[in-house]
């Protein structure tokens, strides 16, 4: 390959070398006519300087399928260290999906819908400030909320486990309103792929 | 991996035969000698006044450091256990210094301990046996210099405080009527041990459930799966616990009989979601929380998880059932008027009515008879605090009053006492205070600690 290129490229270069040492000929077109190349005293300056410039050409071929093999190609735990499918967000004490939360599902259904043997589960998590009791069934209402609208974009129901863990594994152990809003979610776990 | 639990059900067992064997040791003979007539039985102080009590080390009669060890421990607890029912004034045993410890039941210095203020003296001697202790305990009324209370017990040497739990509750039936709660036990869930459950990307503790005395010493772990185990509840007859697990990846309840260690797992079928199991105060039914039939409804099945009848039906959060003494009843918590309240329905599924109109209530707990009320937690501010709804007057107290947070009461079994978490100390730990707001005791000080039940 190389080498056929290099070729070409003199080629050309001493045709370029050539029509300019003719100096004239502007109205002739550059009709790529290599035949005898005049032995002018021009000649001596051309090929060999010239070969390592041209670097664009291999860069243009390779790289977006790799980025995608390296979600599917990981463990299941990698996957679930930096997850494709992102969690959604509630308000203090209710299981609404919200707009914002919609967007987000959206996405998510898109990856299901491309990775078609991913199983999911989806966990219901809930902040602190609930009671363990009734928190572990709020948690639950979330993730049902979230599987519902996910099922209403067309993933099939059977790939969507739910679980509820209330208020036991928050994500942030901080005492804030933004440790508090990263705990009120629905999390996603790909359980099999 | 296997040794461990099998173990535990060993120590287990072994306790429990323990317990049995003392247990059995006073009503055998106990009552046997002749007792003085009803009038002096009951010591009295001051008019208006609980009668105060000492209880100074027991006498040891053999040389051994052991027995010696067991007069002082049988002491202390018997001093901490006649104080939890706040009958009696206990005279602070630091200040018993100066009077000259016994050396028999018949060398007591009555003079020194009317100065002292005491009405009564709760003394006694600890002998070793081939088979362990045997205790010989009086209850003197000191300005009479006569015993009122007299008996004998023996039994392993292995757990000398259960020897005084039982005097405790022997003297408070004699003296006051009153069932003692010293031999009872909590349970409760912990994340003490740090471990990390398995399976997850994220750290997430384990939390496993645990039992101890009422008075949290004897602390023991029951499970030992490493996986969330969390809301456990003694069955009536203090041989099983019931609890929420997840060591299948999903809650799902769990019946240990801890004495045998078997497991069963009588509400699971086809992979549906139960949590929070409460027994019926016969011990024949669970009322508990499931999804089943895709939102969070309470059921009721038998222990073995038959005949199971669904009690509620709404589209809301129903859960955290907790049975009326006679079972006849189911208080529990709805949020169908948009934030959870407590509510009570028939065992018949007839009858429902609201309890509490507060900003959010949960975790209700019935007390058993005599009393008639329902101890809760409301959110009060940023965290919860205890109160308690009295049936027949239908007012509503307060228990708690805001230090940390305040959640899961759960009733002695005497009705005179909840156990219930506060972060008041810091982490979440257990504690236990009268009904009357007074009394609080730590019970717990390793780790976090959930979700409290007292044994029956």
């Amino acid at each position: 390959m190389n080498t056929v290129w290099v070729r070409r490229t003199a080629l050309l270069l001493l045709l370029l070398v050539t029509v300019a040492a003719g100096a004239c000929g502007k109205k002739k077109p550059p009709i790529a006519r290599p035949i005898p190349p005049p032995p002018g005293g021009s000649t001596t300056v051309t090929p060999p300087p010239e070969p390592p410039t041209p670097a664009p050409e291999p860069t243009t071929v390779p790289p977006e399928p790799v980025a995608e093999d390296t979600i599917a190609a990981g463990s299941i735990d990698d996957i679930n260290r930096n997850s494709p499918l992102k969690p959604v967000f509630y308000a203090l004490d209710a299981a609404e999906v919200d707009a914002d939360g919609q967007k987000v599902l959206q996405g998510n259904a898109e990856i299901l819908r491309r990775y078609t043997t991913w199983q999911i589960s989806i966990e219901g998590h809930c902040d602190e400030r609930g009671t363990a009791e009734y928190n572990l069934a709020l948690g639950e209402r979330r993730a049902v909320a979230a599987r519902n609208y996910l099922v209403s974009l067309g993933i099939p129901a059977d790939r969507v486990k739910i679980v509820s863990y209330g208020k036991e594994f928050p994500f942030d152990p901080g005492h804030s309103e933004e440790a508090w809003s990263k705990n009120r979610r629905a999390h996603f776990v790909v359980t099999a792929k | 991996m296997p040794q461990k639990p099998i173990l535990l059900i060993l120590i287990l067992a072994l306790a429990y035969a323990g317990v049995r064997a003392t247990a059995q040791a006073p009503a055998a003979t106990g009552q046997q000698r002749p007792q003085p007539s009803e009038i002096e039985l009951s010591i009295t102080g001051e008019p208006g006044a609980p009668p105060k009590y000492a209880v100074p080390d027991f006498i040891a009669l053999s040389p051994d450091p052991e027995t010696a060890a067991a007069a002082k421990t049988v002491a202390a607890v018997l001093w901490d256990d006649l104080g939890f029912e706040r009958e009696f004034y206990l005279i602070p045993r630091d200040t018993y210094a100066s009077i000259p410890p016994a050396r028999s039941l018949t060398d007591i210095a009555f003079d020194r301990w009317r100065e002292l203020g005491a009405d009564g003296l709760v003394t006694g001697t600890v002998q070793k046996t081939a088979n362990g202790l045997r205790l010989e305990v009086r209850l003197f009324n000191v300005r009479a210099r006569q015993s009122v209370f007299d008996r004998e017990y023996s039994g392993p040497a292995t757990n000398p405080r259960f020897f005084a739990h039982t005097v405790a509750d022997e003297v408070h039936q004699q003296q006051r009527a009153l069932r003692g709660v010293a031999r009872t036990k909590l349970t409760f869930s912990s994340d003490r041990d740090g471990e990390r459950v398995q399976g997850t990307v994220e750290r997430r503790e384990v939390k496993e459930v645990y039992i101890s005395d009422y008075d949290g010493a004897n602390q023991r772990r029951v499970t030992v799966n490493r996986a969330l185990n969390i809301m456990p509840t003694w069955s009536p007859d203090a041989r099983s616990i019931a609890y929420t697990s997840y060591r299948r990846g999903y809650p799902d309840i769990f019946i240990s009989l801890i004495y045998q260690g078997t497991l069963q797992t009588p509400m699971a079928a086809g992979g549906t979601q139960n949590w929070l199991p409460a027994w019926s105060p016969d011990g024949t039914r669970i009322a508990f929380t499931s999804s089943r039939d895709g939102n969070p409804e309470l059921y009721v099945a038998n222990r073995d998880g038959s005949n199971v009848r669904r009690i509620t039906n709404n589209p809301a959060i129903d859960t955290t059932p907790t049975w009326s003494p006679t079972g006849a009843q189911i208080a529990f918590t709805t949020d169908r008027t948009g934030s959870p309240q407590i509510y009570v329905i028939g065992a018949d599924v007839l009858n429902l009515r609201r309890i509490t109109s507060e900003s959010y209530c949960d975790r209700a707990t019935w007390s058993p008879s005599p009393f008639n009320e329902l101890a809760f937690v409301c959110r009060t501010g940023p965290g919860y605090d205890i109160k308690i709804y009295d049936f027949a007057s239908a007012q509503t107290r307060q228990i708690t009053f805001g230090e940390g947070s305040n959640e899961s009461p759960s009733y002695s079994p005497n009705g005179r006492h909840l156990a219930f978490t506060s972060t008041r100390a810091g982490k979440t730990q257990i504690f236990t205070i009268g009904r009357d707001g007074n009394g609080l005791r730590q019970v717990t000080t390793l780790g976090n600690n959930y979700t409290p039940d007292w044994s029956k």
